[in-house]
């Protein structure tokens, strides 16, 4: 069964259209890359999926139902976006008190152990937390929850490197005990390309690519060597980027060719450079 | 892992590679996918597509309840499979190379032999 399955979805706002009939499917039970360059419609997407906005028209269902103001839904949500607002008065037990009458699956034991890993101060009020602390506390709300459904919205602002290690093995670590989806929401690629297993890109409203990580991988090459070579090689495959240098060419290609690469350079993108050249426009030639 | 290379494949040639050098030994278990996971720092799923890749090829067997182990025979599969691959892999590249620096054969030959001293 799939956890999410949205078919022509659009939202529109007094004069923009933020989603352009969007159609996705996520599986039940992994960890999903919600990539895309700011304003390409990941937030509003997820603000639709978790129930707080509604779609202007299409269909979205969350576990086979409309989340829209449907508890049953809801509570097998959990939504952690850039930046939490806490009531001012808020300490670190408050925010964790208020977590667990929201979320049903909710691991007090699992919570306390996270808080310790990421250091916080239990006694602090959490407006006077620095920016990564406070990144730090939705992280472990997000875990503790163990939602059937969890929503990462790019949720390491401040956080520094060591703390991001800690939050993927901790979600890596925990995902494999109680397997989940979970959508993250990022633009660290190159730090969770490894851990998510499906990857949606979504670009101007649209989604441009919904296809496995592992696929991704490998698929496009970026070929070098003396122009005619190349060209030979490429074979007048479209490329996605080109760039030329004297004789020497350097094209990327969405699919390695089939045929053998005779006095090329063939080497594979990551999935990052992938990305980046995927959403590039303004460098496309 | 290298990033331009699916990663189940990757955790494929690892375990080979441990089944070549014997530090896995035939009916010894393998890590679990969520070990292997854990070790690599790469998702669960992707780990246990490159162990059931082994279990496709008969290099690991699975054991119900327990995990996963190697073959018998998997250390000659592993090695019949690399020497096939071997002149691809190898010795294509190198005369590729050789080509374009003007080496012959004879010249590669030689080279080899060279380099072989005292191995």
């Amino acid at each position: 069964m799939s956890a999410v399955l949205v078919k022509d979805l659009t939202m529109r706002y007094r004069g923009h259209t933020a989603l352009h009939g969007v159609g996705l499917e996520l599986r039940e039970n992994t960890i999903h890359g919600l990539l895309g360059r700011n304003g390409a419609g990941k937030t509003t997407l997820m603000r639709i999926l978790t129930g707080q906005e509604f779609e202007s028209s299409g269909q979205v269902e969350v576990f086979g139902d409309a989340p829209r103001e449907n508890d049953a839904v809801l509570r097998r949500v959990c939504f952690i976006r850039e930046s939490l607002k806490y009531p001012s008065y808020f300490k670190l037990r408050e925010a964790l008190a208020a977590a667990r009458i929201a979320c049903d699956s909710w691991d007090a034991d699992f919570a306390a152990r996270l808080v310790r890993d990421f250091d916080l101060p239990a006694n602090r009020q959490l407006k006077k937390l620095s920016r990564g602390q406070l990144s730090a506390v939705g992280i472990v709300i997000g875990l503790a929850s163990r939602a059937p459904l969890t929503l990462f919205d790019e949720p390491y602002l401040g956080l520094d490197a060591v703390a991001r290690q800690i939050f993927y093995d901790r979600l890596l670590a925990d995902f494999a005990e109680h397997p989940r989806t979970i959508v993250l929401s990022t633009h660290l690629i190159d730090e969770v390309a490894d851990l998510i297993e499906h990857v949606v890109l979504m670009d101007g409203g649209k989604v441009l690519i919904d296809a496995d990580a592992d696929d991704l991988r490998g698929r496009a090459v970026s070929v070098s060597g003396p122009a005619d070579a190349v060209a030979a090689y490429a074979d007048g495959a479209a490329p996605l980027h080109r760039s030329q240098l004297g004789g020497h060419l350097r094209v990327v290609l969405t699919q390695r060719p089939e045929r053998p690469a005779a006095g090329v350079t063939v080497e594979p993108l990551s999935l990052q450079e992938l990305i980046v050249m995927t959403t590039n426009r303004g460098d496309r030639t | 892992m290298d990033e331009g290379r699916p990663l189940f494949q990757q955790i494929a040639e690892q375990i080979e590679g441990a089944i070549l050098d014997g530090s896995l030994a035939a009916d010894t278990q393998v890590p679990s996918t969520n070990e292997l996971a854990a070790f690599h720092r790469i998702n669960p799923a992707t780990a246990a597509k490159g162990v059931n890749q082994l279990v496709t090829d008969g290099i690991l067997y699975k054991k119900r309840g327990i995990g996963m182990f190697v073959a018998q025979d998997a250390r000659r599969r592993v090695l019949d499979r690399r020497r096939e691959a071997f002149g691809r892999d190898f010795v294509e590249p190198l005369l590729a190379e050789a080509r374009r620096l003007g080496l012959d054969a004879e010249d590669v030959k030689n080279l080899i032999e060279k380099w072989g001293e005292g191995r």
